[in-house]
């Protein structure tokens, strides 16, 4: 299987990991609704087809992703960067070169 | 005389061998049952031979959407065990391993169940308090377990890497040795057998497409061939129960799909005679009687229902399995498959009336299911036949994840990925 970065482009699934299903809305965490808070613990719908899930490219860029797969062929649909926006797609960057200058992965500076 | 015996074989042999009935007939699906089990697998099949036999239900149909054998019974690495630490664990699978010491008499069909021990090896202090602890509720609750050292695991199984420069070195090992493995296919052609002699239909190649309702009752099922009526509807399909209960109109279950990998070597000599489970990752092995060396490890970790996997596990797995015996290094692979598991959220099973009126759900057993096939049918047959669970299996319901009374072996919290 292989994954498509929004920013890194076409990587080996061993670099990501899965964060799981994407299908549950999270309850406002005012809410003291047992029912509500148990179906967001517990229960899944678990569909054999496309599938809505989490994956982070922890192997890579670290980004989250939001990604739609088949659960029946393993073909996938469409990545996206998960966060506030959903599905959204926010703009890949440009260039990995302006985020390695300040990123940890040189390790010159502190 | 029983169907198969040292005498019948001489018989036959002294025939020709032409008057052997086949182990099963292929049934006809009749319009009206009085309960239909869908699924044909282990479970299924032992559900409805233990229904015939310990409650005289005979006008049962299992629906199986394939041929027999070819789902998960067919596709696991026969371990049976039941070195587990809670008391409902420990309760529900050593009532599975005593069913499995007398199931080939019991059947008349050779299970070859071996009870070669099974041992769980630690690779730190830590890791081995734990297991001790577990092997302690093992013996609290009427099972075995021995605790082995570094020069008694030396003894037993020669070829584990037990030097000091190992990558996990090992500091001992929690053996339970009533625990082996099985022949897979022979356990369900065994309990087909055993239903199909005892009046009950198994109808392949009939898969499950909706449910009939009356009202919130549900009354039997629309399959690809034809409408098949019960009292009793009873659903035991594993890795599909998510795929099967949606049809149903339960769209949610405390349940995901995931698919999990195991590996066959070329046939070896003997080399190894119990089953060896890695603490360093996740590893499990044994050496079938062919002389291949059938071993798996983790789940893929994605939820799927495609029984195949892909290749960053098979290589944490072999990785394992040099790491633990460096011997094998040069060994090849000859066979790799998946399988389609039914993960629930604390790793331990759902047998249960409901969840709709007219309904019985079997289902949850993560990666688990081939050990329980004998106490998994004897309560699930139970529980239909008296519309109430067993106390061996009352702890195993649906709505203890909402109750909060989960059965959690790691106590982690909610995730599909415990066994």
């Amino acid at each position: 299987m292989l994954i498509t970065c929004p920013y890194c482009g076409p990587r080996d699934l061993a670099e990501f990991s899965y964060q799981g299903d994407a299908n549950r809305p999270r309850p406002d965490q005012h809410d003291t609704d047992q029912a509500r808070w148990n179906a967001y613990v517990y229960d899944r719908s678990n569909p054999a087809g496309p599938h809505r899930e989490y994956w982070q490219h922890a192997g890579g860029c670290r980004k989250h992703l939001l990604i739609v797969r088949s659960t029946l062929t393993h073909a996938i649909e469409s990545v996206a960067f998960a966060g506030a926006q959903g599905a959204t797609p926010r703009p890949a960057r440009r260039s990995p070169k302006s985020r390695t200058k300040t990123g940890p992965a040189k390790g010159k500076k502190p | 005389m029983a169907e198969y015996s040292f005498f019948s074989l001489l018989k036959n042999a002294w025939n020709g061998n032409r008057d052997w009935k086949p182990a099963w007939s292929k049934a006809e699906p009749k319009t009206d049952y009085d309960v239909i089990i869908v699924g044909g697998g282990g479970h299924g099949l032992a559900t409805a031979y233990y229904l015939a036999k310990e409650h005289g239900i005979t006008n049962v149909a299992v629906l199986e959407k394939g041929w027999l054998g070819s789902g998960n019974i067919g596709r696991n690495t026969t371990i049976v065990r039941s070195n587990y630490l809670l008391p409902e664990s420990i309760r529900f699978y050593d009532f599975s391993v005593k069913l499995w010491e007398e199931l080939a008499h019991d059947l008349n069909y050779n299970v070859m169940f071996s009870q070669r021990g099974i041992l769980n090896l630690a690779h730190s202090p830590a890791q081995a308090d734990d297991y001790i602890r577990r092997g302690n509720a093992m013996l609290h609750g009427g099972g075995d377990a021995e605790w082995l050292t570094p020069g008694e695991i030396a003894k037993k199984v020669p070829g584990v890497d037990l030097s000091k420069s190992a990558r996990f070195p090992v500091v001992g090992g929690l053996l339970q040795p009533r625990a082996g493995t099985a022949r897979h296919d022979a356990v369900a052609w065994g309990y087909a057998r055993g239903a199909d002699r005892r009046g009950v239909d198994i109808v392949e190649n009939c898969e499950v497409t909706g449910f009939l309702r009356e009202g919130d009752r549900v009354v039997g099922v629309k399959s690809t061939r034809g409408e098949i009526r019960a009292k009793k509807i009873a659903v035991a399909v594993a890795g599909s129960t998510g795929r099967v209960m949606k049809l149903a109109g339960i769209d949610a279950l405390p349940i995901e799909s995931h698919v999990l990998q195991a590996f066959v070597t070329e046939s070896l000599k003997p080399f190894v005679d119990t089953v060896v489970t890695f603490g360093g990752g996740h590893l499990y092995m044994s050496q079938s009687d062919k002389g291949s060396l059938v071993f798996g490890g983790d789940l893929d970790g994605y939820n799927s229902y495609a029984q195949r996997g892909n290749l960053p596990v098979v290589e944490e797995v072999m990785s394992e399995m040099v790491a633990l015996f460096p011997g094998l290094a040069r060994v090849r692979l000859l066979r790799s498959w998946g399988g389609v598991m039914d993960m629930s959220m604390d790793g331990s099973p759902i047998i249960t009336t409901g969840p709709l009126p007219g309904m019985y759900l079997n289902s949850g057993w993560c990666y688990g299911g081939f050990k329980a096939t004998p106490a998994s049918g004897w309560t699930f047959a139970w529980t239909i036949a008296k519309d109430a669970p067993h106390a061996i299996n009352a702890p195993f319901t649906l709505e203890r994840f909402h109750r909060g009374a989960l059965i959690d072996e790691k106590g982690q919290g909610a995730t599909p990925k415990l066994h």
